[in-house]
């Protein structure tokens, strides 16, 4: 990975790797987080074997039934059923896939749009610059979620779009961050001495700059995870994001809105769900970032 | 200090200018047109369907459309509302003051606990004080706050035997609407019941809303005020003998408030997005639900007009705080 | 401090005395769209403007179907069917609101002025608020009507192109709720038509007072209504969203009767002794057709044979959650014509299997399933229905993807015929059997795409059409009865309910009567 790299590059210390894990590991907050974040991935990779039933399947017999500790509960279903007899903790496990797959793929796109339009904006300024980052100020006015339903709205409800949604939200913050650094990284003198030595503007951008701006970026990307898991669980919650069966979290906490009052297990487990992944997933990046960057640690 | 000024107001005019463009382009992408959701199950007949489109001017070429757009913008003329067809800017004026009374209930809310707790956790630093702070806040921060409306009614109705509340205000008070903020307008009808019933019907969405600010200020308060306190000056005055209260209260706290007062005020965009899923669980009869229901219905001009209202409504505050930071601090007015 | 006190209780005397005021608040389920009847397209708008604030020139008696005078006193039909000749009702007053004091009594030119807004081109009140008359445009009066005349000040001459047993029933719908020519002719003066669908003006029971959205709609009685009184005073409509918080809030009375409950609160608000719940069959249908256009649906085994394969009693329970009686004909029971001898598909996978191998389908085929994305009464979760389907198909071998879009996409596609099965329903307007059966389902609706099924059968079409042309009542229920048998037999949809619409209030509340047509009517309630 070239998170590791760049910490060769910019620590310099013996040992960066170890050096890296002995600070990330001082903390038990972000051991807690890195914890249940393999966990949950696991959970998910696995999900088809961990599961008890198909989270597709339907048992109209058993409609809307209790976790086992309950009155009328079994360990059939062990966490219950939802309004339609499916097996809410396969139907969770099997959420914990589709979460952790919208956290990845939107951090993967943004990051790469980001990275690459902010190398732009700091290599070249100028008009380029100008328009770019309008562009991006313009989509932060707008508040996030707004933003994201409005673009749901033009591209249709569903998990992809709204994956889409998310990803142009936070956009911005990356293409800020890449820019700033690189701005900062242009005027240091290692990259002036290899700009007189003849170095090419594309070698100095992805050999020389972009490994120095990657701590920075990588605190955001996983930060990052956990907005994007949050935002586009919202969206299902609004009946915009990933579309039924499939058993997103947020979708499948809109979905049991209704029997709130009468089955708090349909709304209740899934929302505890996306609070523990969001949650690991910020002590992790608080961990990394602490870990990463010392003149952030303090604080 | 007139150019700091000028200078930062001058930039916002392409900002604006991009906003009305991107509203526009947005909401004509959108697919299924709006005559189509009036007409809902029945369907409409092709003629009549042409005749209004040409009558809402949907038919003509969209730079045109966007120039009629901008030039009635400019007048303060947002539209009429396909669903109602009254006045957008005058439905948003109608809702706007509830969403300020919410989201300013929960500013002061998450003010208030959060600067306490993150001072408290800076002063007893690693004490389990500190740790609960941090955990509750870092729960704050992650919590997925459409669930935590739902769990709170939840809680509520079942632990503490509280009905579910939704709207604003106990149906049988109507208070005459004369500054349009319900809690001022029950105060001036001396309708104290009125009062009464709205705050009940206030705590939950705005602790609701209030979550999130008040985990990030928890924690910005806290950073800021052990950053302040490591400085030499408080060194000082605690070696010589000052007492810790004093010390925090008169010194710590005023230079730790500056970057938290940015924190607040930067939070609007996010006050905003808490308002519309907030609004949307508690039937709060403000913009945010308002604006969830346009999309629904397919409203072009409310979602247009609501959108460009909100956005510019961030424009103004963000640069509002810029300036006041800016006025505070001439580092940063002379930088740039 | 005793001055005050004494103050205090003379104006509660005072208020007492003067006449019995008595408020009820109804929780309802959403905002009004407006308060313009001809422009209304849902219940909750004809709730709060046609079945408060006005009146039409027939009327269903409420918690019926049945038609009876309202503002016209009687009427002759001419022997070929094609003239009504309307006498109306004297003396009735229109109300006197805030911005309008009416000079003259109802008359003929209020008729007129109702139909012609909705159908001359060029009115000056005809492109005003959108001037989208859906209902009017829908049953396509714009054509059959030939013309409407005033004789003289109370009589008026409806002439049609064709005769068409049916149309009276038309006068009984809200888009033709009548509106005063005079308050309109005040407006355009002003400059502010557009005032009549906001600020209205009508002859029923109840004036608007004020509407604030999100909050409430408040009414109170007219005190010139032409008929008895309205015993409730005030009448205020809290909007409510949330079906739990509507319950919640009829316990602690502060509301006496609320919209939509939540099924499954039914049972427990029967038990609760300061509650009751009054419930009748809706006039409407939820089902799912077969585009009959495509392959393999144009073969009649095969929707018959899905038919089977699907629980009924397992989708009433899951999506509308008790609140419906399985439907086996288009039209509901409470509707005249009903065929009771029709015998439903029973749930029998083996033999949807074995129908499904004879088709030619022994290893089944893959179709899509169209969810709607709204709630509707006639279908309140239809991706649960859709998800419900997908698995009973599953069963028998038929794989299903799930298809939905935002509604106004879904319905276009829909009346294109883009789909392969597709969820909707019709709530009836007129409790006419036509108003279904060839609305719905007869082949000029294959072609506006309300037909859905874009099923065009000869058979059932020559009974329904022979139906709507015959007066004889006698003899159209039969017709009726054997299109219903007709469309059975070649299932072109899965009937799956007819909703049951109720309506929990508290104990205190007298002579609530349900309309099968959805709106809450208020007049003719009292409290104890």
């Amino acid at each position: 990975m070239t998170a590791h790299s760049s910490v060769e590059t910019a620590d310099a210390a013996p040992h960066p790797l170890r050096a890296f894990w002995h600070s990330f590991s001082a903390s038990n907050g972000a051991l807690a987080g890195l914890g249940v974040v393999c966990s949950i991935a696991l959970l998910a990779v696995f999900a088809d074997v961990v599961a008890p039933h198909s989270p597709y399947a339907t048992d109209s017999q058993a409609f809307l039934r209790p976790p086992f500790w309950e009155e009328g509960g079994s360990l059939v279903y062990p966490l219950g059923t939802d309004a339609i007899g499916r097996d809410m903790l396969s139907r969770l496990l099997h959420g914990a896939r589709l979460s952790l797959l919208i956290g990845v793929v939107v951090v993967a796109i943004s990051l790469a749009a980001g990275v690459l339009l902010g190398l732009v904006c700091g290599f070249l300024r100028g008009a380029v610059e100008t328009v770019v980052m309008r562009v991006m100020d313009i989509l932060l006015t707008l508040p996030s979620l707004l933003l994201a339903i409005v673009i749901v709205a033009i591209l249709g409800p569903g998990m992809m779009n709204a994956i889409l949604a998310v990803t142009v939200v936070v956009l911005p913050h990356y293409v800020r961050i890449t820019r700033a650094a690189v701005i900062a990284e242009l005027s240091k003198d290692y990259v002036v001495a290899s700009r007189v030595n003849g170095a090419g503007t594309l070698r100095l951008m992805f050999s020389a700059v972009l490994p120095n701006c990657a701590a920075p970026l990588i605190v955001q990307a996983s930060l990052g995870i956990s907005t994007a898991i949050l935002d586009a669980a919202a969206l299902g919650f609004l009946g915009l994001g990933a579309q039924a069966p499939l058993p997103e979290w947020g979708t499948m906490l809109a979905d049991s809105r209704e029997f709130v009052m009468r089955a708090w297990w349909v709304v209740t487990l899934p929302g505890l769900m996306i609070l523990a992944t969001v949650m690991a997933f910020n002590l992790l990046g608080d961990g990394l970032r602490d870990a990463l960057d010392p003149k952030l640690k303090r604080q | 200090m007139l150019r700091f000024l000028v200078g930062r107001a001058v930039l916002l005019v392409p900002t604006f200018v991009g906003l009305t463009l991107l509203t526009f382009v947005l909401v004509r992408l959108i697919p299924g047109d709006p005559i189509e959701t009036m007409a809902g199950e029945r369907g409409i007949d092709p003629a009549r369907h042409a005749e209004l489109l040409h009558q809402y001017g949907f038919d003509k070429p969209l730079l045109v459309q966007y120039g009629i757009y901008i030039g009635r913008v400019l007048h303060g003329d947002l539209g009429l509302s396909i669903v109602t067809q009254k006045p957008v800017l005058h439905e948003f004026m109608a809702l706007f003051p509830a969403t300020v009374e919410l989201s300013v209930a929960a500013v002061i809310f998450a003010v208030v606990l959060g600067l306490t707790a993150g001072i408290i956790a800076a002063v007893w630093r690693n004490s389990i004080f500190d740790h609960g702070v941090m955990t509750l806040s870092l729960t704050g921060y992650s919590m997925p706050i459409f669930w935590w409306g739902l769990l709170l009614i939840l809680l509520f109705a079942n632990v503490v035997n509280w009905a579910p509340v939704s709207g604003q205000v106990a149906i049988q008070y109507y208070v005459e609407p004369v500054t349009g903020f319900l809690m001022i307008d029950s105060l001036l009808a001396n309708d104290t019941a009125a009062f009464r019933s709205t705050l009940a019907h206030l705590v939950l969405p705005m602790i609701v809303l209030g979550t999130q600010p008040l985990a990030i200020i928890a924690r910005m308060t806290r950073s800021a005020m052990l950053e302040v306190l490591g400085e030499d000056y408080i060194r000082t005055a605690r070696a010589k003998g000052m007492s810790p209260l004093r010390v925090v209260g008169l010194h710590a706290l005023r230079n730790a408030l500056i970057p938290v007062v940015t924190v607040i005020g930067l939070q609007i965009g996010v006050l905003f997005t808490g308002a519309m899923l907030t609004e949307t669980i508690f039937s709060w009869p403000g913009v945010g639900k308002w604006l969830v229901e346009a999309i629904g219905r397919r409203d072009y001009p409310v979602l247009q007009g609501g959108v460009l209202i909100l956005g510019s409504i961030v424009m103004a505050v963000n640069l509002a705080v810029d300036l006041t930071y800016g006025l505070v601090n001439p580092r940063i007015r002379h930088a740039r | 401090m005793r001055i005050h006190w004494l103050i205090g209780a003379a104006a509660l005397l005072l208020t007492t005395a003067s006449g019995h005021a008595k408020t009820l608040v109804f929780c309802s389920e959403t905002n009004p769209e407006n308060f313009g009847p001809m422009l209304a397209t849902t219940s909750t708008s004809d709730t709060a403007a046609a079945r408060q604030i006005y009146n039409k020139l027939f009327e269903f008696e409420t918690g019926t179907t049945t038609l009876l005078p309202a503002l016209a006193e009687s009427y002759e039909l001419s022997a070929d069917g094609r003239v009504y000749t309307l006498k109306l009702r004297k003396g009735v007053k229109f109300q006197t609101t805030r911005n309008f004091r009416p000079t003259r009594a109802f008359n003929a030119d209020d008729v007129l002025f109702t139909f012609e807004r909705q159908w001359k081109k060029d009115h000056p009140y005809y492109p005003v608020n959108g001037g989208n008359y859906s209902h009017f445009n829908a049953l396509n009066l714009g054509n059959a009507l030939e013309s409407v005349e005033k004789v003289d000040d109370h009589t008026v001459r409806i002439t049609i192109k064709e005769a068409l047993s049916p149309f009276l029933t038309n006068l009984g719908m809200n888009f033709l709720s009548i509106h005063s020519a005079e308050y309109a002719a005040q407006l355009l003066k002003a400059g502010t038509p557009e005032k009549i669908d906001q600020e209205p003006v009508g002859t029923g029971p109840y004036m608007l007072v004020n509407y604030q959205r999100d909050v409430a709609v408040r009414y109170r009685a007219n005190p010139d209504y032409w008929r008895p009184q309205p015993k409730i005073s005030d009448l205020i409509f809290a909007i409510t969203p949330d079906a739990s918080v509507r319950l919640a809030k009829l316990k602690a009375n502060d509301c006496q009767v609320i919209a939509l409950p939540n099924p499954a609160d039914i049972d427990a608000i029967r038990k609760d002794p300061a509650l009751k719940v009054e419930s009748q069959e809706g006039l409407s249908i939820g089902y799912v057709s077969f585009n009959t256009e495509k392959k393999p649906f144009d073969d009649r085994r095969v929707r018959q044979a899905l038919n089977m394969a699907i629980d009924k009693k397992a989708v009433l329970d899951a999506v509308y959650l008790g609140a419906g009686k399985i439907a086996t004909n288009p039209i509901p029971s409470i509707v005249w014509s009903y065929n009771t001898e029709v015998k439903d598909y029973p749930y029998d996978p083996a033999r949807a299997k074995a129908l499904l191998a004879e088709a030619g389908y022994p290893n089944g085929f893959e179709t899509d399933i169209w969810a709607l994305p709204v709630s509707r009464p006639y279908n309140p979760n239809g991706r649960r229905m859709a998800e419900l389907f997908q698995s009973y198909w599953g069963a028998v071998g038929v794989k299903a993807k799930i298809v939905s879009y935002e509604l106004a996409e879904y319905l276009r596609r829909g009346r294109a015929g883009e789909h392969q099965t597709y969820e909707l329903g019709w709530g009836g307007d007129t409790g006419d059997p036509d108003n279904f059966l060839y609305e719905v389902l007869g082949c000029a609706a294959v072609k506006t795409g309300r037909n859905n099924a874009r099923w065009c059968n000869a058979g059932y079409e020559s009974l329904v059409v022979k139906a709507r042309q015959t007066s004889d009542k006698a003899e159209r229920t039969e017709l009726y009865k054997q299109a219903q048998a007709v469309f059975k037999e070649e299932a072109p949809w899965i009937t799956l309910a007819h909703p049951i619409i109720f309506v929990p209030m508290r104990k205190e509340v007298q002579n609530y009567k349900i309309d099968p047509l959805g709106a809450y009517v208020f007049d003719g309630v009292d409290m104890n």
